[in-house]
């Protein structure tokens, strides 16, 4: 019993470090713009299939095809902001919540078009196989994940805090009126955000390409569960994101774990309605 | 003054009578099929607008007011053999319930924190419906052949009943969504729409009218899926749940025009008829086509007609002038 739910406990941390980046990306977005990604989720599958392409068209393994993902995703990020998102940006609010749905929708059944609705997976990631600690198993390729979403996150919170365009988009963040009266380009910076935000997912997809199914729906679910994370954490905050991220998934497993697994996602959309009734700023929002 | 309106109930009036004697005319069941969906979805996307477009509470959420309508009328003809319009009455209460149980709570979320908020109640409810063994989980609930008849809501030789019931219903929904927009409740909508703070200032309870705008658009949303239910005889949460039917809704409402009484008609009557078609002309081989057709309507219509058809044309007729 013990040892299963150490397994249960070390299973939600693995899968909670990935909800962690994926949120990031979301909060930043959202804290900065006050806008919705709903095809967040779409921007991680398009990162998982680059990098199922580049290692079933080249033989590049994910590890190394990473940076390739986040590169891809940065630009499609930006364009993404330029030629639509910033056109709703003064329109009226469901068409702002209703825009980026419409892209989710587009963006998964183009994968759809291109490459059918099958699952797939990488066949021989250099990383696989389990570490045995104790009587409880290790993932080696979640394990690998983890620590690049620790260092990514940890990346993106020293780039905001420590750079100057960092700190605009903190302060735009903030309060845009006062940011634009300082001389900080707000329209960059938003654009900046978008593409950052996306770019996240891409390193998230890359990472998730070596041990999870990779088929056009499946932002649906990871996209939706960022946003009970982002709610939790605090809408716009990056430290608060990475912390429910690991929340939802310890949340997520032990829910299963103690209850039926059939309700680990009814209990994790439950977290976002518990938290913005009771505290609707999240842990670490203001 | 006078004029406008002898004009504006002229039209309603030949709209009136060319949808009666429309399905006399055209008697191609397919047809008649998407017709009967235009109306249910207008239905449904008038009890959004109530909430929606005069509240402004952008539901995500109201497939699980249709599932729970669907599901509750049939529950109960299966299981206690309730005839299904009390079936459907039922069906509304419940809920109703269930709107003002989730709507208290988030009676003070607004914008996007509504919204996602009615997309996380309404995967919940979904994900219940998939595990409840009472009501068949997963493999959904079978209704049972009864005679058939006005009386037991169910037809067996033609589409024309369940036609003229449904375009009845929107009738209703319609009348009700009139009703409300010309009554001090209605000015009571718009102002917290506008204005959360505003209202509360000037001495309206906010909470109290939410939970009337939800528990108004939930009863109809739920009518029209005990509708769905004795349509179709056989109901699934992976058919009456889905997120995406109540993106439609959403959509629908925003391109016809939010906020106006015919604008959810006007968007049903163009978007129902558009995804019927490109599903069935294009949808066959689940290439996604018609799907990524559709996404893409959904991405240009909030980028360049955000107040949708109904409003635009107003707004051209006001110019005109």
């Amino acid at each position: 019993m013990p040892e299963q739910l150490m397994q249960q406990i070390v299973n939600g941390l693995l899968i909670g470090f990935m909800y962690a980046l994926i949120a990031i990306g979301l909060t930043l977005i959202w804290g900065v713009m006050n806008i919705v990604n709903f095809a967040h989720g779409d921007f991680l599958m398009v990162g998982m299939f680059t990098s199922f392409w580049l290692y079933t068209l080249y033989g590049i393994d994910p590890l190394f095809s990473i940076p390739i993902c986040t590169l891809l995703l940065f630009v499609m990020g930006l364009l993404i902001y330029r030629f639509i998102v910033s056109k709703v940006m003064s329109g009226p609010m469901l068409a702002q919540l209703v825009v980026t749905f419409g892209l989710s929708i587009f963006i998964s059944n183009l994968a759809v078009y291109f490459w059918t609705p099958d699952f797939r997976l990488i066949a021989k990631p250099l990383l696989s196989g389990t570490w045995d600690i104790g009587g409880v198993l290790l993932s080696i390729p979640k394990t690998v994940a983890s620590i690049g979403s620790i260092v990514t996150s940890l990346f993106v919170f020293l780039f905001l805090k420590k750079t100057k365009t960092g700190k605009a988009i903190l302060a735009t963040e903030m309060d845009r009126e006062a940011a634009l009266l300082m001389g900080i380009n707000t329209e960059r910076i938003n654009s900046l955000s978008f593409g950052i935000g996306a770019a996240l997912v891409g390193i998230a997809g890359g990472f998730l390409s070596t041990y999870y199914y990779i088929y056009p729906q499946v932002g649906g679910l990871f996209g939706l569960i960022a946003f009970s994370i982002v709610a939790l954490g605090g809408f716009g905050s990056i430290e608060g994101a990475f912390i429910a991220g690991i929340l939802v998934g310890l949340v997520q497993t032990l829910g299963g774990f103690f209850f039926d697994p059939a309700y680990k996602y009814a209990i994790v959309f439950m977290i976002y309605l518990i938290t913005v009734w009771i505290r609707p700023q999240g842990l670490l929002g203001w | 003054m006078q004029n406008v309106m002898t004009k504006q109930f002229s039209y309603i009036g030949i709209a009136l009578i060319l949808a009666i004697i429309f399905p006399l005319v055209i008697t191609n069941t397919a047809v008649q099929h998407v017709v009967i969906l235009f109306f249910m979805f207008a239905m449904m996307a008038v009890a959004w607008n109530i909430m929606g477009g005069y509240a402004g509470m952008f539901s995500f959420g109201q497939a699980a007011f249709f599932g729970i309508g669907a599901y509750t009328s049939s529950f109960l003809l299966i299981s206690y053999q309730v005839n299904p319009w009390i079936g459907m009455i039922a069906g509304g209460l419940v809920a109703a319930f269930v709107a003002a149980a989730i709507g208290y709570p988030c009676s003070d979320l607004r914008g996007h924190y509504f919204a996602i908020a009615t997309i996380a109640f309404g995967e919940i409810v979904r994900i219940l419906f998939n595990n409840w063994k009472l009501i068949g989980a997963a493999e959904g609930l079978s209704l049972p052949m009864l005679d058939g008849g006005f009386k037991d809501f169910m037809f067996h030789s033609s589409k024309l009943p369940y036609y003229y019931i449904i375009l009845a219903f929107l009738i209703i929904a319609l009348i009700v969504c009139y009703l409300i927009s010309t009554s001090k409740m209605g000015y009571y909508f718009r102002a917290i729409k506008e204005s959360h703070d505003v209202a509360k200032v000037l001495g309206i309870n906010v909470v109290w009218y939410r939970l009337i705008a939800i528990m108004i658009s939930a009863f109809l949303t739920a009518m029209a899926g005990s509708f769905y239910a004795q349509y179709v005889l056989y109901i699934d949460p992976e058919s009456v749940m889905l997120l995406a039917i109540s993106v439609q809704l959403v959509l629908i409402s925003m391109l016809g025009g939010a906020g106006s009484i015919m604008g959810p008609v006007v968007g049903a009557l163009i978007l129902v008829p558009l995804s019927e078609f490109t599903r069935i002309w294009l949808g066959h081989k689940g290439t996604g086509v018609d799907m990524l057709i559709y996404g893409f309507l959904i991405t240009l219509i909030s980028m360049y007609l955000p107040k949708g058809v109904w409003g635009f044309f107003t707004n051209m007729g006001k110019r005109a002038k």
